[in-house]
């Protein structure tokens, strides 16, 4: 299950190594499935729902993961109540005689290898790491649903959104991003993109870091971004989360800076982006 | 000579004290630290000082006063030097009920919830230990009772955290079993001291009972000591006490055998002035034990009880050999 | 005053009665040898005398409260026990307790009793001993060295000869009598009749859950008696150096 993207990119090396055999494996396949677009697709992974579920001919999409029926991480309930859910299980999986399955990068492998054994279809996508690679996966997802034109639409309006969005300016506010654990994420992810694009400089190179890490609150505080984003809060309680209202950072923002929300729209690469880098650029003014 | 121990363990706190509020990631200049902690120059230096750095500093203490007090009156209690809070499953059982607590939104409803509920899983723990122990426990007793109480509190506290909706919990069992003072605020030591405090308080008036219990229950009690008041004051004390510590800062195990163990020796193996000695013992092992996880592994949230047990796990073995003759 | 004063005094354990009709007031001077087979109930009827087990019927000690009685009597159960490695001083200074007031350090006449005891159970040399690296009869002697320091008007000992060479059973009988020389009560379970007959100034013996006999040695140690509660025959006889009681065979 993906939880964040800061969970997800703290592996980020290991993944883009992975992510060199795959586009490999990904060329093979793209060859033999020529027969015909796949007529039972299954999704297991949110993000995977969410680009499935934009680019699908009805009734081509018989599946998706439990998650995207969560109001708090799914940018598409409205549409996602409209599936039925899966638990992302080979077993349950199987039993829907899928002719393709859409998996994440960190699906669990033991799933994906089990349903490939059964003879199942299984693309791992990556995980997106920049807005510029956006475009591309939605082409590639409409590639396998044999839905390329749908896919060219939606991809082109992306690019033209967000060109329009994206914010030139010489002096960037600074912002920081803070999950929970103190993680944050530095460039080459999508967090950064997106508040590059809405205008802001991420606090995280300042201190050096790349991809993600953790960021000690000490540190933050010290560095007096001008914009908190907080990481989303789920229901329950973790004291994982609990940093996120520590009184420093509560008292930072009472007497110094804004705060804006990291939440699903955050997560996954696919349009709703557009949203996030809107609703950032807005809090920054 | 304990009037020197205590001025030693005294002057110890205070470098320590001052140590912990001078470390971390920050890099702040002791100059700038303390302008900034006692006259409040700089918005981010005061932050850093009074929000993040002093309440883990003062946690530290307090909490290693806790267990390292707590671990001073079970032991006389139950005169056996094996006896401990963490390994009897009482910092378990209190950090069972804290996790069900916070889970439940109890902890979120009532200001002192979050103690309370730990302090109640600590008080059944302590109570079915010392039922099961009873006046003639053995060593081995006392063991296998806090195996058991230890086992089954850290299993509910696993299941209550893998039933949590929230993403992070499950993967909070570590702090839960092995404790961490990293980003704790004023508010976790507004919610810890009282209920320390007050188990202090208790436990410390009843130094003569547990002198007197050196030479056993019967004996105890021909000497005018109330066992049956003794041990509600034990049990609710070191509840409140443990419960408390448990409830912000996860469960540190062996304090409270490692400290009285060290210092029985300078305080003559009197239990009453160990109890004192004790708590500030604890103090002193905390607050180093948490600048250690600091200095050693900067970046990442190392846990306390890592450390206290590399410390007190040999310790332990080493008093089950030396106790296995006599009470085994 | 009559510090021990049991009146219609009973214990049950379960449905059945371990002790009942227990009449048996010890006197200032005295020196009682309560003796009894294994499971007459010598240590119950001690134990619950002071308070320590549930009774019903009347015992002076057992009414008052539990300050009030840790100044009244000294109380040395069976079980040796140490649980620290506590010095002999300070072991002994534990039987001062009663006499201080909260917080309050021990004053010149704690000191004194301290010594005292001390010196009369030959401790003198063991002040800074590590009470629990003492040889068992060692250990013993200081354990009653701790109950004399309480200094109260009555002392209760639950076989407090048992496990120590004849020197020192001998050595703790005296300090036992000249105790009650002084003017205490002293009341002691024993198993050893000959030592409770050459010191004890007065035998009561339990059997089936009543006092068998009550009195003088010589008077209480007699054939029959020793048959029908000891099933032994023993060689009763008064020598200068008093009454002599040595078992002879079972019967």
């Amino acid at each position: 299950m993906q939880i964040s993207a800061p969970l997800a990119e703290h592996s980020t090396l290991a993944f883009r190594r992975a992510s060199k055999a795959l586009a490999a494996a990904l060329a093979l396949w793209a060859g033999a499935a020529a027969a015909g677009p796949p007529e039972r697709v299954v999704s297991i992974n949110l993000c995977t729902d969410q680009l499935a579920m934009l680019l699908a001919e009805p009734g081509q999409l018989v599946s998706i993961s439990r998650i995207s029926h969560d109001p708090n991480v799914s940018v598409m309930l409205d549409e996602a109540l409209g599936y039925p859910v899966n638990h992302g299980q080979a077993e349950e999986v199987f039993r829907l005689s899928p002719d393709l399955v859409l998996a994440g990068q960190f699906t669990s492998s033991y799933t994906v290898g089990l349903l490939r054994r059964l003879g199942v279809e299984v693309v791992q996508l990556p995980i997106i790491h920049a807005l510029d690679d956006i475009p591309g996966a939605i082409r590639e997802v409409g590639r396998l649903l044999g839905r390329e034109d749908r896919a060219d639409t939606v991809a082109a309006q992306f690019e033209h959104d967000l060109a329009a969005l994206r914010a030139d300016l010489d002096t960037r506010p600074r912002a920081a991003l803070h999950y929970a654990n103190n993680y944050t994420s530095g460039d080459k992810s999508l967090a950064n993109d997106i508040l590059t694009a809405a205008g802001f400089a991420n606090i995280a190179l300042e201190a050096g870091l790349s991809g993600g890490g953790t960021l000690p609150m000490e540190r933050l505080v010290m560095l007096m971004p001008d914009l908190i984003i907080s990481g989303q809060q789920y229901p329950g309680a973790s004291r994982s989360e609990a940093v996120l209202t520590h009184p420093a950072m509560n008292a930072l923002r009472d007497r110094h800076a804004g705060s804006a929300l990291s939440d699903a729209e955050w997560v996954c690469g696919t349009p709703a982006v557009l949203r996030a880098i809107a609703r950032l650029q807005e809090a920054g003014q | 000579m304990t009037r020197a121990l205590a001025l030693v363990l005294v002057a110890l706190i205070v470098a320590l004290f001052a140590l912990s509020l001078l470390i971390g990631p920050a890099g702040l200049s002791p100059a700038t630290s303390l302008a900034a902690l006692i006259r409040g120059e700089g918005l981010a230096e005061t932050l850093v000082m009074r929000e993040i750095r002093l309440p883990r500093a003062i946690l530290a203490a307090i909490i290693g006063a806790a267990l390292g007090l707590a671990g001073a009156a079970m032991q006389g209690y139950l005169r056996n030097p094996l006896a401990e809070p963490g390994l009897l499953g009482v910092s378990g059982s209190a950090a069972l009920g804290a996790v069900i607590a916070l889970q439940t939104g109890f902890a979120a409803q009532f200001a002192l919830g979050l103690p309370f509920a730990a302090l109640i899983g600590a008080v059944l723990a302590v109570g079915l230990i010392i039922a099961l122990a009873g006046p003639r426990g053995g060593a081995l007793t006392l063991i296998l009772a806090g195996i058991a109480v230890s086992a089954l509190a850290g299993a509910f506290t696993a299941l209550v955290l893998n039933l949590s909706p929230n993403p992070f919990a499950a993967s909070e069992i570590m702090f839960w079993m092995m404790g961490s003072l990293a980003d704790r605020s004023m508010t976790h030591v507004w919610l810890a001291a009282p209920f320390i405090v007050l188990g202090a308080v208790v436990l410390l008036a009843q130094g003569r009972a547990f002198d007197a219990l050196t030479l056993g229950e019967d004996s105890a009690a021909s000497l005018g000591v109330n066992l049956s008041r003794l041990r509600l004051m034990l049990v609710l004390a070191v509840a409140s006490m443990v419960g408390a510590a448990t409830a912000v800062a996860g469960a540190v195990g062996f304090v409270g055998l490692v400290v009285p163990h060290i210092l029985r020796p300078f305080v003559r193996a009197r239990p009453s002035s160990l109890l004192w000695a004790s708590a500030l013992g604890g103090a002193v092992l905390v607050l180093a034990a948490d600048i250690a996880v600091r200095v050693v592994l900067p970046d990442r949230d190392l846990k306390l009880g890592v450390l206290t047990a590399i410390v007190g796990a040999p310790l332990f073995l080493h008093l089950v050999f030396k106790t296995r003759g006599q009470a085994l | 005053m009559t510090e021990f004063a049991l009146t219609d005094f009973a214990v049950a354990r379960g449905p059945c009665d371990v002790l009942r009709d227990i009449n048996l007031t010890v006197g200032a001077g005295e020196f009682v040898g309560l003796l009894g087979p294994n499971g007459a109930g010598k240590t119950t009827l001690m134990r619950a005398a002071l308070g320590m087990m549930p009774h019903r019927g009347h015992s002076a000690l057992a009414a008052l409260s539990a300050r009030d009685r840790a100044r009244h009597v000294a109380w040395l159960p069976q079980a040796r026990e140490i649980g620290w490695p506590v010095s002999v001083a300070d072991l002994v200074t534990l039987g001062r307790l009663p006499h201080l007031a909260r917080g309050q350090k021990p004053g010149d006449a704690d000191r004194a009793a301290i010594e005292a005891a001390l010196a009369r159970m030959g401790l003198d040399g063991f002040r800074t001993r590590i009470a629990t690296q003492l040889s068992g009869g060692e250990q013993a002697r200081v354990l009653i060295a701790r109950a004399l320091a309480q200094d109260t008007p009555l002392l209760m000992a639950d076989e407090p000869a048992a496990g120590l060479d004849p020197a020192h059973q001998l050595g703790l009988m005296d300090t036992l009598a000249a105790e009650a020389t002084r003017g205490r009560s002293v009341i002691a379970s024993l198993h050893d009749l000959g030592l409770a007959a050459r010191y004890c100034t007065r035998l009561v013996v339990l059997w089936q859950g009543g006092i068998a006999a009550d009195g003088p040695p010589q008077d209480v140690l007699t054939p029959d008696l020793l048959a029908r509660v000891f099933q032994i025959r023993a060689h009763v006889q008064q020598t200068e150096d008093g009454p002599i009681c040595q078992p002879l065979g079972v019967v």
